[in-house]
């Protein structure tokens, strides 16, 4: 096949405006730490982006996109990118451009567990654990639903990375949380976020480059991709509008709500962007902004410091997307028919990719994470916590 | 009546207590610093397996409260309570005289 240009071009747009989601993520979390915290919160965003960009092209990418072994993980045919041509392949597009694509979505996952760690984290053992992770958490779970793997061949839906980035760094950052222990002071004293125009810019940055990340993931410049642009808009505006009101009845409409509320809509639609339409989109948000409103107040009120909502909002938003995707599928729109049309079994497939996808990466990364923290330690001391992570860590100040 | 005024500088962590601390004691006017600091331990020293390094100011919060002298150990007790954890940089309290309160609304003095 020769090149399409047109998709092309709409791929190579689509990875820049899905790398920009990663330091997004960064000024999201950094504007809700507190002020000692605000570099080290940013850093960590670019340090992982620059870490799995580079394990990435050595064997991440063909840990998960490689010819399959036991529906588990990919072989490492594609090691150092051997083989991956700049030529047209039969999509249209470079093989090249393709790891490119995929690579982006790596990164920002593994920016999303650094919810779990935020304001105590050793920098030298997350730089560890980081590495550890995206290999042996998100390059398989790539692999189950995109690479060939068991969770592709069973039939589970995932369109844009909902079970893949979205449950599984949620979950992880519960197990991380989990591991690592509350902040010092958590529960004794209230940590306010120190800048919520940082945070609100950083969801402006996350919203925009969904657009790459869902719309994109059609891997061509279509009616799917038009389709999945529209229904990712609609979701994150019901999901803004569902948890803006759900603060409103229970006190003051939070500016806080409402952007966390957008990233809840974000995530649900994530997994069903081909597959439904717009009527479904804006059910599919405004049900997630009020789930991830709930699960944060239930995160409250056991006291557990998942401190910045990863759990929440990507997980239990996740969880719902995927779940929404074999509800709310139309076969007119992506070829899949769901229960709304009848069809049991794709809400079933979809339930158990979901799960799965839960329950590995929640366990695999309470093991590592504990395996490091016996080895490295996770944590800083008392005192490096005390004046902050970013003199203790990066010897700066915001 | 003579009147003191209480600079406390305390933990920003251990505010809220004070505050509420003060509030039991029937204070409810303050006014309140972010500052920087150091006291006897020159801040607190980090260590690294490169060496050490010294973070010498540390953030506190200063708040100053003007009472009746008669109402000054009282009030240096509760802000002692709430404000202390037991560990080095707890902070400190100085009481200092005060010649004249004015109310600028109107004009009405005190001292």
């Amino acid at each position: 096949m020769t090149l399409d240009t047109g998709t092309t071009a709409w791929l190579l747009t689509s990875t820049a405006l899905v790398m920009l989601m990663t330091p997004g993520v960064g000024f999201f979390y950094g504007g809700l730490v507190r002020r000692k915290n605000f570099i080290s919160m940013v850093a960590l965003s670019f340090i992982v982006f620059a870490l799995v960009s580079i394990q990435w092209v050595l064997f991440g990418y063909s840990l998960s996109f490689g010819g399959d072994i036991g529906g588990f993980i990919g072989n490492l045919d594609f090691a150092g990118l051997s083989g991956v041509s700049m030529e047209a392949g039969d999509a249209g597009y470079p093989p090249i451009l393709f790891v490119a694509f995929q690579g982006v979505f790596a990164a920002i996952a593994m920016a999303i567990v650094t919810s779990g760690f935020a304001e105590r984290v050793k920098l030298s053992s997350f730089i560890i654990f980081a590495l550890l992770w995206t290999t042996l958490v998100y390059d398989p779970l790539a692999h189950w639903a995109w690479g060939g793997g068991w969770a592709s061949v069973f039939g589970s839906l995932d369109f844009a990375g909902g079970t893949v980035v979205h449950i599984s760094s949620g979950f992880a950052a519960l197990a991380v949380a989990m591991v690592i222990g509350k902040r010092s002071g958590f529960g004794q004293y209230s940590m306010e976020p120190h800048n919520i125009p940082m945070t609100l810019l950083g969801a402006a940055l996350l919203w925009f480059g969904w657009f790459g990340f869902n719309a994109g993931s059609a891997l061509a410049a279509n009616g799917i991709a038009a389709n999945a642009f529209m229904v990712t808009n609609i979701s994150a505006a019901a999901g803004a509008l569902a948890w803006l009101a759900a603060s409103w009845y229970r006190g003051k409409p939070s500016s806080l709500g409402m952007v966390s509320g957008a990233v809840a809509g974000l995530v649900a639609i994530t997994p069903a962007a081909g597959f439904v339409n717009v009527g479904a989109s804006i059910v599919i948000g405004a049900i997630a902004g009020l789930i991830c409103y709930g699960a944060m107040l239930f995160r409250l009120k056991r006291g557990l410091d998942e401190s910045l909502d990863a759990w929440a909002v990507h997980g239990m938003g996740g969880l719902w997307g995927a779940f929404a995707t074999g509800i709310f599928a139309i076969a007119a729109i992506g070829g899949y028919p769901g229960l709304i049309e009848g069809n049991l079994d794709q809400f079933i497939a979809n339930t158990i990719g979901a799960l799965s996808a839960m329950v590995y990466a929640f366990v695999v990364t309470l093991v590592l994470a504990v395996i490091v923290d016996k080895i490295l330690g996770l944590r800083v001391s008392e005192d490096e916590e005390y004046v902050g992570l970013d003199i203790s860590q990066h010897g700066e100040r915001a | 009546m003579v009147m003191k005024m209480i600079k406390a500088i305390i933990r920003p962590e251990r505010f809220e207590f004070v505050k509420k601390a003060l509030e039991n004691q029937g204070l409810s006017g303050m006014t309140v610093m972010p500052v920087e600091g150091r006291g006897d331990q020159k801040g607190i020293s980090l260590q690294y397996r490169g060496g050490t390094v010294q973070v010498d100011l540390i953030p506190k919060v200063l708040i100053e409260v003007v009472i009746s002298d008669a109402d000054a150990d009282r009030v240096i007790q509760a802000i002692c309570e709430s404000a202390r954890t037991g560990k080095r940089g707890d902070g400190r309290i100085f009481v200092l005289p005060v010649e004249r309160s004015i109310k600028v609304r109107t004009g009405e003095q005190e001292s």
